[in-house]
């Protein structure tokens, strides 16, 4: 297993290499430009220099080395140097990833979303496994039962009607109407005492249900699938036949059997934590990451989107190997060597 | 007795007196939502009219335009002109004095070497500022002493007030940026950040896309104002969202481009926490009538001149047809509500260039259109759609992605198919429809369409530049990578005498005269098919007073001014 | 020995197969009529489709005939689910909208589980192609969906335009935009499962006897990672009608003023506190399209599953 680990995570320098250089083409060749949303007002010219001062006349494969160097040099060592409170090499000049839009270095930007997506898409999702797995379970060994019929009809609700809708139906009832929750999120609240807490609370109450009941009901359908594939099986009825206790066998025979494809969907899922949730923070005005990207591909500002994807896709292919790992974990026929 | 009530009244009023005219940080805090995030607060750097507004509440120019569109002194004493010999006779120079005492926000004294390093900044090569049409033909800054500035230019100038005037001409304070100047300009992102000002307020926090705190300005030249002590000015959402968090949850006081139907606003008003507000400026939402042809065959030719004339829309009766069956009125209702009104002319203000000569357009006539169409010898075919000559009136509509645009689409269609012409529609991404990139196809400059919308419109008052768009060497074309104003392909050796008449011409109301002139020709050949003449909307918080919503220049222009209602 | 033995039972298996092939699948019919929500959901399903294919003709207001002066209405015997903001009639735009989503859903759907399960069962099968296959999934997942539509509509609807006219190319585009987009999850998912599948009993029994590998996995393989296929199915179709209507807001999709479910719902959005019914239609429309889907899910998979089909 460790010998597997250690190929699969140098296997993965090229992959990422290769995954950044095709983003990249992708960004470059998109059709959308980062002086679209200038008011019409300012003119052709002036618009053609502030390309050119962005660097976009240069071939695209400077661009690209720029990228790299920017970002797999000089972050890390501005990174190590505010660890350390101390200036390594050329501190003062060093390019960093900037933004075209704010012109500010993309990493502290990221930094600065970091909280409020962890808190809301992390939450959420945190919260939508710790319901979906209990639901699923019972779903599938009471199956057609009046909870198994009510769970498939709400979580088929929860998957069907996008969050856009259930974010506004949401503001409207409670911002509006009864007043409990405020429909724009704070970024600039702290958490310092109860009252605080409470307000933190109270403006992450909607945008977290709104996502759990969307993450708990995909989760959910392919856990009790899993569960019903796994009931029937041999092993569990020579498990009872032994005398086990029903409980053991459902919960640990079972369930353990039955976490592959759960696993698979939840650790797809986790990257997608860190990418935010692109219109639920639109709805409720949540600006996490997944705000920061969207901003950042309708202004066409590529150095950000191209960092913020490609961070994106390292998280995508260490959870894919995480989840391979567990495999080998769940089931320990599994074997990769 | 009566004496007395009055004598206590009077006491009463002298007492209340003060409080009306609160001091400096009484109303305690603004809560202001433009749901296009803040991206950065040094307009030179960026454009986007939400970051000129935001900087405009920190940042300030030497003059700037009030709520009616008059030029108004700001940090100056007062506007130059020929008369008080501030811009000299040969109309190459203007000189500003700036008012005495004035401080930046750090303490320190603003001085006339602060706008001549504001200008020498925009105009430094590989900056990409995006203010660099505020400083064409500026030949040189200098300044004359401590309060005095005098700009150069290397050409009469009829209108000189492009440096230093609006929202997006404000003055930067030189001690700040001096290490930003040119290629340097991007690294400097605290100073973007945290632009020093001479504003009623100064940068808190910032988080880029996402929010703006800031606090009154200390220094700040009334020591009354501003009455907020603090504001949060934050982003992110939709116009529908912002307008609910003003209207009806009022969580926010101020929310800024509202750009939603008029039936929700209605509605949402009707809640009573707010209301909505509109101010008109120069914005036409017309459509583009495509004189060359965008048949794909053509290659490298679409859409240039090369590839000649449009096969039906040249024919100007087609064109009036076109205008004639669209009920601008019933447009304008449906989109834009108390923010629209019908125009026929593509420069609706200000009042002085506004032309009347078109008005006829204002009534849908559609019996006429198909009269007009029935002479110019186009038959309609067994499906309804009109032909001749093998060539049928089928048009291609395009404009970029918006809901209300999508609903004046869709009505336009309607109108047209019952003069018997055939509409596809399109909508395509407004970051790609506005970006101008070389290798899209969907472009407005392209234009391979027969017809496009959207709104256009010009800065402060002075219309020569935005008229000079439609003169013949403002036509995109490969040629010039589709760098051009002129989307119709116009070209009327007339109009462009004209416009250099107007370069050339100073008094004020000859060159009212050649504008309206030049409007009423483009109208009259049909080259654009002017729709609504949009005023921005904003919506206000009941308890927030000394609003003055202006079109001419940033809505925040006299934020030091509001107050909270007791 | 093994070499020997293999084709004449392969054979054998063959022979019994064409034997006899309807009364298996009257078999899987029987079974599936036994679940009572896959009937009813099949009997939905069925009802939905006639109603779209057949409605428009009865219901004869076209679904973009402007009334401007019977905008926002509700309910009423002219516009049965009221009209819109431009007078439009809602139940004319369900109608037509239906045929849209249902076939973009469908097809889309499709398209997805045929890519995914076909990575899935390859990579998880073949450990020779399983790296190769899995990073380019990883791929499809890291790249970013938007700047990826727009390069792919850029580059293909006015080619598709023109060769298949402006909808069906413009649908061919779609379905195939969601279809490329949307089949990483099941790929994995399927992948995990032919994994773990794989060490059990009877697929080495299977393969001990030379069963080619085309038929392990149509024979032993797929049947048995059914479960997860069909869950997949349920939730793609929810997913394909929500895309389009993404697509179609940011000007990649069907032009503005052709309806779907999923703009139907987008649009009236807004419109919530206004006019709730605008809401509701669009949004049951589609939640009880995919619960009916679901259910045929549950029933099929029911019916496929040899042990449940045999008790």
């Amino acid at each position: 297993m460790l010998n597997f680990t250690i190929r699969r995570l140098l296997f993965t320098i090229p992959t990422l290499l290769l995954i950044s250089l095709i983003i990249f083409l992708l960004l470059d060749l998109a059709p959308n430009d980062p002086t679209g949303n200038l008011p019409l007002t300012i003119p052709a010219e002036v618009r053609e220099q502030i390309r050119k001062a962005l660097g976009l006349g240069d071939p695209i494969y400077v661009r690209y080395y720029r990228w790299l160097v920017q970002f797999f040099v000089n972050e890390p060592l501005n990174l190590l140097g505010e660890w350390t409170h101390s200036c390594i090499g050329d501190c003062e000049n060093r390019l960093r990833v900037t933004s075209w839009a704010t012109r500010s270095p993309v990493v502290d930007l990221i930094a600065e979303r970091m909280p409020q997506t962890l808190w809301v898409v992390g939450l959420s999702y945190v919260v939508g496994i710790l319901i979906a797995v209990p639901i699923g379970v019972y779903s599938a060994y009471r199956q057609y039962s009046w909870f198994d019929q009510l769970g498939t009809f709400i979580s088929m609700i929860g998957f069907s009607v996008p969050t856009f809708f259930t974010g506004v139906l949401m503001i409207v009832i409670f911002s509006v109407q009864l007043r409990w929750f405020p429909s724009i999120y704070d970024t600039t609240l702290r958490v310092t005492d109860w009252s605080s807490l409470g307000a933190q609370i109270r403006q992450m109450a909607m945008p977290v249900f709104v996502l759990a009941l969307y993450n708990a009901a995909q989760i959910s359908r392919f856990m009790r699938a899993s569960m019903l594939d796994n009931l029937n099986q041999d092993y569990v009825r020579t498990a009872r036949a032994k005398g086990l206790n029903e409980r053991v066998v459902v919960l640990v025979h079972v369930l353990r059997n039955s976490l592959i494809p759960v696993v698979t969907v939840i650790a797809l899922g986790v990257p997608q934590v860190f990418g935010g949730a692109i219109i639920t923070e639109q709805v409720f005005k949540v600006n996490g990451l997944g705000q920061l990207l969207i901003i950042g591909i309708q202004g066409a500002d590529i150095p950000l989107v191209q960092t913020l994807t490609f961070i994106f896709a390292v998280l995508i292919v260490l959870f894919n190997l995480i989840a391979d790992i567990l495999y080998g974990i769940l089931d320990p026929r599994i074997r990769y060597d | 007795m009566k004496m007395k009530s009055i004598l206590l009244g009077a006491a009463a009023a002298l007492a209340l007196a003060p409080m009306a005219q609160a001091g400096r940080g009484d109303s305690g805090h603004l809560n202001i939502i433009y749901w296009q995030a803040v991206s950065i607060l040094n307009p030179f750097l960026s454009g986007g009219t939400k970051d000129v507004e935001a900087s405009s509440l920190i940042i300030e120019p030497l003059a700037r335009y009030d709520e009616k569109g008059n030029m108004v002194p700001w940090l100056a004493k007062e506007i130059p002109s020929v008369k008080n010999g501030g811009v000299s006779k040969d109309l190459k120079s203007i000189t500003w004095h700036i008012k005495p005492g004035i401080k930046w926000s750090d303490g320190s004294a603003l001085t006339a070497k602060d706008a001549v390093f504001t200008a020498n900044y925009c105009m430094a090569p590989d900056g990409g500022c995006a203010q660099k049409a505020n400083f064409a033909d500026v030949a040189k800054v200098e300044a004359i002493d401590d309060l005095t500035v005098k700009v150069t230019f290397s050409k009469p100038k009829p209108f000189p007030y492009g440096p230093f005037v609006g929202a997006q001409s404000p003055i930067i304070q030189a001690a700040q940026f001096k290490n930003c100047v040119g290629a340097k300009a991007p690294s400097c992102t605290e100073q973007n950040f945290h632009p020093v000002g001479t504003g009623p307020f100064v940068v808190d926090q910032f988080r880029a896309n996402d929010v703006v705190t800031m606090k009154a300005n200390p220094n700040y030249r009334d020591p009354n104002k501003p009455s907020f002590a603090s504001l949060t000015f934050k982003g992110g959402g939709d116009a529908a969202a912002a307008a609910r968090s003003v209207l009806e949850t009022g969580e926010f006081d101020y929310a800024w481009n509202l750009q939603v139907d008029p039936t929700i606003l209605k509605q949402m008003a009707a809640a009573g926490k707010g209301e909505v507000i509109s101010a008109f400026g120069t914005s036409v939402e017309r459509l583009m009538v495509n004189f060359t042809n965008p048949d794909p065959k053509l290659g490298d030719k679409r859409s240039t001149v090369e590839g000649g004339p449009h096969p039906f829309l040249s024919d100007p009766a087609v064109r009036k047809a076109l205008s004639l069956a669209i009920d601008r009125q019933t447009i304008s209702d449906v989109g834009y509500g108390s923010a629209g009104k019908p125009t026929c002319n593509v420069l609706p203000a200000p009042a002085i260039y506004a032309s009347t000569a078109n008005d006829s357009c204002l009534v849908q006539d559609i019996a006429k259109a198909n009269k007009i169409l029935d002479t110019a010898g186009w038959k309609r075919g067994s499906d309804g759609i009109r032909a001749k000559n093998g060539v049928r009136l089928s048009i291609l509509y395009q404009t970029s992605t918006n809901a209300v645009r999508q609903d004046t689409q869709a009505l336009i269609k309607q109108w047209w198919s019952e003069i018997g012409v055939e509409t596809e529609l399109k909508n395509i991404d407004a970051a790609v429809f506005f970006g101008g990139d070389q290798s899209s196809p969907d472009t407005f400059q392209k234009f391979f369409a027969d017809i496009e919308m959207y709104t256009n419109n010009f800065n402060g008052t002075d219309p020569e530049a935005y008229m000079g768009s439609w003169t013949c060497k403002q036509i995109p074309s490969p040629a010039n990578n589709w760098l051009g104003d002129n989307m119709p392909r116009y070209c009327n050796p007339a109009y462009d005498k004209l416009s250099s008449e107007m370069a050339g011409t100073a008094d004020i109301n000859e060159r009212a005269k050649l504008a309206k002139a030049m409007n009423d020709m483009l109208m009259q050949d049909g080259a654009m098919i002017p729709l609504v003449h949009r005023g921005s909307v904003s919506a206000r918080s009941k308890t927030l007073m000394g609003v003055k919503m202006n079109a001419w220049d940033s809505e925040m222009w006299n934020a030091a001014d509001w107050y909270r209602a007791k | 020995m093994t070499d020997l033995n293999t084709n004449p039972i392969g054979e054998i298996e063959a022979i019994a197969v064409v034997e006899d092939p309807r009364s298996q699948w009257w078999d899987v019919w029987d079974q599936f009529k036994t679940h009572k929500g896959a009937v009813l959901g099949l009997a939905f399903f069925v009802l939905v489709i006639l109603l779209v294919l057949v409605g428009p003709h009865l219901w004869t207001i076209a679904p973009n005939h402007i009334d401007i002066r019977a905008k926002n209405q509700g309910m009423s015997l002219a516009h049965p689910m009221g009209t819109d903001q431009l007078g439009r009639d809602t139940f004319a735009q369900m109608l037509s909208g239906g045929r849209v989503s249902l076939a973009v859903g469908v097809v889309a759907m499709a398209l997805s589980l045929f890519v995914g399960t076909l990575v899935g069962v390859l990579a998880g099968y073949f450990r020779r192609i399983d790296g190769l296959l899995m990073r380019f999934t990883d791929l499809f997942l890291a790249l970013p969906l938007l700047p990826l539509l727009l390069v792919i509509i850029m580059l293909f609807r006015d080619t598709l335009r023109a060769a298949f006219g402006p909808e069906t190319g413009i649908f061919i585009l779609i379905v195939f935009v969601i279809g490329i987009t949307s089949w990483m999850q099941t790929a994995r998912i399927v992948r995990g499962d032919v994994l773990a599948l794989k060490q059990q009993e009877f697929v080495l029994a299977a393969r001990s006897i030379g069963t080619p590998p085309h038929r392990m996995i149509l024979r032993h393989v797929l049947p048995n990672v059914m479960s997860p296929i069909m869950v997949s199915a349920t939730l793609g179709i929810a997913n394909a009608i929500i895309t389009e209507s993404a697509l179609s807001f940011l000007g990649l999709g069907f032009p503005s003023d052709f309806p779907t479910w999923g703009r139907l719902l987008f649009d009236s959005t807004n419109f919530m506190s206004l006019h709730p019914a605008r809401v509701i239609w669009p949004g049951l429309a589609i939640s009880l399209t995919v619960l009916s889907v679901n259910y045929m899910g549950d029933g099929l998979r029911d019916a496929l599953d040899p042990r449940i089909r045999g008790r």
